[in-house]
């Protein structure tokens, strides 16, 4: 009997070890599975008994994230409240039970919570944990200038539209506003009064500023110019004549204004062209640099790529030629693309506000590309720095010398045409103003991208307005930058 | 530290104290690893039942007390020779039906959780299947003991009582829809016809009725159905039709919703664990997730807080005792103290299995106690009594011995 006996106690063995085997599965392999579950209530409760790290924006005062403690069965936890109420949302985001999260709250969530991979915070959640102490986050400050974004705000207030403003030397978002927007500190209790709005166009939880695709208009001729220059075919004395129109394919395109009378400047040279931002010009250029050349350009500034800020993927889009609803890149450009109306921003375009301000700002530094970032510092609960900025170049997608020939062209544009609106009185203010038909009447999509002061920028700017009756980028969009870039060299 | 765990803790000393004096004097020749880890076992759960629901763990306590004072006293009644409770073999059998029947009576019985498995006198409550599982091994030890040689030769003569009690309890346990149970007896039954008979082929035969029984069960109770489904896909990303609520859900937020939130338990101790008493098991709202924590699925919260080492660590411990049971079968001289042994170890071994088991998802889930830790009074009662059990057989073989 014994040889049975010790039969049945090595199968009891066995099921017991497969219980070990099983419980290891769980909680190794499985464990990370387990936990991205949404229905997984334990690691919520995790989450929001961390303390996360407080958000402020340039200043290092202006708190624009911060907790307040609520004690529930037996448990401290945390609960987010965005003191600046809807002046951030768009960048900060929200972090809630119910609707997860979004923005910075999300894309540095594992600095918030303190769960980097920083060595230092590896080691004090670790205590935190074991002293079974409150683990507290990393805090974070912003590049954002908070008046000028405050002022932003107000600008676009009754508006569909957005203002990007960085700082061309480093990359730095000064400014990030969006309208409508949304009071972060409603999201949780009150989604439906959070995501209401009377403006017409809606959607007040978009970043317009991020994600908005809008037709670029006339702004999109910084981009054209810049190919114009820097391949040699053109410099800004290049001749032409403007009949008022520009013949494509065997049919007039007419120069902006008035349909039955446009405006007709004659003989005129590249760099008049740009300051009145005349079409037929920009329509030559196009015919003779080809489609394929300028969408060259335009990826070397970044299209057709997601710009590199540090916002989560979803609430960034690329800029570039949209076909029903998705990023159309030409296999043959110069067959598939209209010439012409791409060079003065037509065709299928379709670019974000950001885009927009690191073209410009990339004029404005002398050709050279900022990587933009909105993280200025991350600081320890002791308030050790654990990371700062760094200015991170991107390339360099036009020559120092096409840059510089193109400053002088968008200084003209602010001193004697199409965008005197955005002039600042003893600063040299370098811009480019567009405005884009819908589709419907009239009715405008109105742009304005700008940097100042011209030959050593602190600022470089993008301003859309959405939905403009007979408003045009020098008119509605360039006055909103004008004060913005104002706030900022103040 | 409060005064309420300090007093839990010298309360419990001193009840340990009194549970190995009485087996010193009573079993001393007995093996001395055995009641060490009933009692870790004992604490670890009253440990975590306290964590829980100070109030329970209360309840537990006084149930210690009662299982402490029937392990005293099985010990000292037996103490000369427990081998007349052979004698005795068909009225135990007998008696452990009867046991098993009392929930199916209307005025006693008492149905929890689809299973109706519990008998209650006012309002105490005990599950009679706990004790009749000690007393079926009892009778079965008894009966292969004394019919082993007939019953290798395979005899349909001598093989009627035992199929007919057998048959008897399978049919109890099917009408009370006691699966986990079912699964423990007939797996109990079929090691020790194993031990007694040394016949291989009666398993394999065993074995496969029991998968035609399982699928003919699958086949017509739609209870069955609904565990096995629940096993196989716990999680799903459309809505199906919940049975409980008669509307559209997915099936974690319904019938799985136990099973699940135990594995995200599970999960979330990792391999350190959150420590005792620091896990997380009520939600944001402060209501406890998983509503049966401290009786079927203690093992979830344990491994949430005591993590992979800990949960482990457990495990062991339960080989230990199973390691030491299964020795003292080796050691025993006759018959029916080895099959008596042998049965209690393995039904020891299997039960653990068969919660932990249904648990992790490894077997379907059925609901039954875990030995020692979970909460329930029948179930320490009965734990106590089959230590008892080991204690006395391996008293007699170590004590032949040293003559």
């Amino acid at each position: 009997m014994n040889k049975q006996v010790s039969h049945i106690g090595i199968a009891a063995l066995v099921l017991l070890s497969a219980l070990i085997v099983g419980t290891t599965y769980w909680q190794t392999w499985a464990n990370a599975g387990l936990a991205d579950r949404q229905d997984n209530e334990i690691r919520l409760v995790a989450q929001f008994s961390i303390k996360r790290g407080k958000i402020y924006a340039s200043d290092g005062r202006t708190l624009l994230a911060t907790n307040v403690s609520e004690k529930r069965a037996g448990r401290t936890l945390y609960f987010r409240r965005y003191p600046t109420g809807p002046i951030f949302s768009d960048v900060v985001g929200y972090s809630t039970q119910t609707r997860n999260r979004t923005g910075i709250e999300l894309s540095y969530n594992d600095y918030l919570t303190g769960s980097n991979a920083n060595l230092d915070s590896v080691v004090r959640s670790a205590l935190d944990k074991l002293k079974g102490t409150t683990v507290t986050g990393n805090d974070l400050v912003l590049t954002i200038r908070p008046a000028a974004q405050a002022l932003a705000l107000r600008l676009l207030r009754g508006k569909c539209g957005a203002v990007v403003a960085l700082d061309p030397s480093t990359g730095r978002v000064l400014v990030m506003a969006t309208s409508p927007t949304y009071n972060a500190n409603l999201i949780e209790d009150r989604f439906g009064v959070a995501t209401r709005t009377s403006l017409p166009c809606g959607a007040p939880l978009l970043n317009r500023a991020t994600v908005g695709k809008y037709p670029p208009g006339s702004t999109f001729k910084m981009v054209t110019a810049a190919a114009a220059l820097d391949t040699g075919r053109f410099t800004p004395d290049s001749q032409f004549y403007d009949p008022g129109y520009c013949e494509e394919y065997g049919k007039q395109v007419r120069n902006a204004g008035n349909p039955e009378a446009p405006e007709t400047f004659g003989h005129v040279n590249l760099s008049t062209g740009f300051e009145h931002s005349i079409n037929s010009v920009f329509c030559n250029v196009g015919k003779a640099l080809g489609a394929g050349t300028i969408l060259d350009y335009a990826k070397r500034f970044g299209f057709y790529s997601l710009p590199p800020l540090e916002l989560p993927e979803s609430e960034r889009a690329a800029s570039g030629l949209y076909d029903h609803g998705r990023l159309f890149d030409p296999k043959h450009p110069d067959t598939q693309v209209d010439p012409g109306r791409l060079a003065f921003g037509q065709e299928r375009l379709a670019v974000t506000p950001l885009q927009m301000a690191m073209v410009a700002a990339a004029i404005g530094n002398h050709g050279a590309e900022m990587r933009p970032q909105i993280v200025e510092r991350i600081v320890a609960p002791g308030g050790k720095k654990i990371a700062h900025l760094q200015p991170d170049q991107l390339g360099q997608p036009i020559k120092r010398q096409t840059a510089d020939e193109l400053t002088r062209m968008m200084e003209l544009v602010v001193t004697g045409g199409t965008g005197t609106a955005a002039s600042i009185p003893g600063i040299k203010v370098a811009g480019k103003t567009g405005t884009a038909e819908v589709g419907r009447g009239n009715i405008y999509t109105a742009w304005f991208a700008a940097f100042a002061p011209a030959d050593a920028p602190r600022v470089a700017i993008a301003v859309v307005l959405e939905h403009q009756l007979n408003g045009f980028g020098g008119t509605v969009s360039a006055p909103i930058a004008k004060q913005v870039m104002e706030a900022l060299l103040r | 530290m409060s005064t309420a765990s300090l007093t839990y803790a010298a309360f419990f000393f001193a009840l340990y104290l009194a549970a190995h004096l009485a087996t010193r004097y009573a079993v001393p020749f007995a093996d001395p690893y055995l009641l060490p880890i009933a009692g870790l076992l004992t604490a670890i759960g009253l440990t975590e039942i306290y964590r829980l629901n100070p109030t329970d763990a209360f309840r537990q306590g006084i149930w210690i007390v009662v299982a402490v004072a029937l392990f005293a006293a099985t010990l000292f009644l037996l103490r000369h020779d427990y081998r007349r409770l052979e004698t005795y073999k068909y009225l135990f059998g007998l008696s452990a039906i009867a046991l098993l029947l009392l929930p199916i009576l209307p005025l006693l019985g008492l149905t929890v959780n689809g299973a109706r498995l519990w008998v209650h006198i006012g309002s105490l409550r005990f599950q009679p299947g706990e004790l009749a599982k000690i007393m079926l091994i009892v009778f079965l030890a008894g009966y292969m003991r004394e019919k082993r040689e007939v019953l290798a030769q395979g005899r349909l003569k001598d093989w009627g009582p035992l199929l007919v009690i057998w048959f008897l309890a399978m049919l109890v346990l099917l009408e009370t829809r006691d699966l986990g149970g079912g699964l423990l007896y007939f797996g109990i039954f079929l090691a020790m016809l194993y031990v007694a008979t040394a016949r291989i082929a009666y398993v394999a035969v065993g074995l496969g009725l029991f998968l035609v029984g399982a699928v003919g069960v699958w086949k017509v109770t739609p209870h069955v159905q609904d565990r096995v489904t629940i096993w196989l896909h716990p999680w799903t990303t459309n809505k199906v039709y919940c049975p409980i609520s008669g509307r559209l859900d997915l099936r974690q937020d319904c019938q799985s919703y136990q099973l699940v939130k135990s594995l995200y338990s599970i999960g979330y101790g990792g391999y350190g664990g959150t420590g005792l008493g620091k896990g997380t098991v009520a939600n944001l709202n402060g209501k406890q997730i998983i509503p049966d924590l401290n009786t079927d699925f203690i093992y979830s919260a344990l491994a949430q807080e005591l993590g992979l080492i800990g949960a482990a660590a457990l495990l062991l411990v339960y080989m230990i005792f199973v390691l030491r049971g299964m020795r003292i079968a080796l050691l025993a001289e006759d018959g029916f103290s080895k099959l008596a042994a042998a049965g209690l170890t393995f039904g020891f071994a299997l039960q653990t299995f068969i919660i932990v088991g249904g648990i992790l998802r490894l077997i379907p889930l059925t609901g039954i106690t875990l030995p020692f830790v979970s909460y329930g009074g029948s179930s320490v009662v009965a734990n106590f009594l089959l230590l008892a059990g080991l204690l006395l057989v391996s008293n007699r073989a170590n004590r032949d011995m040293l003559r």
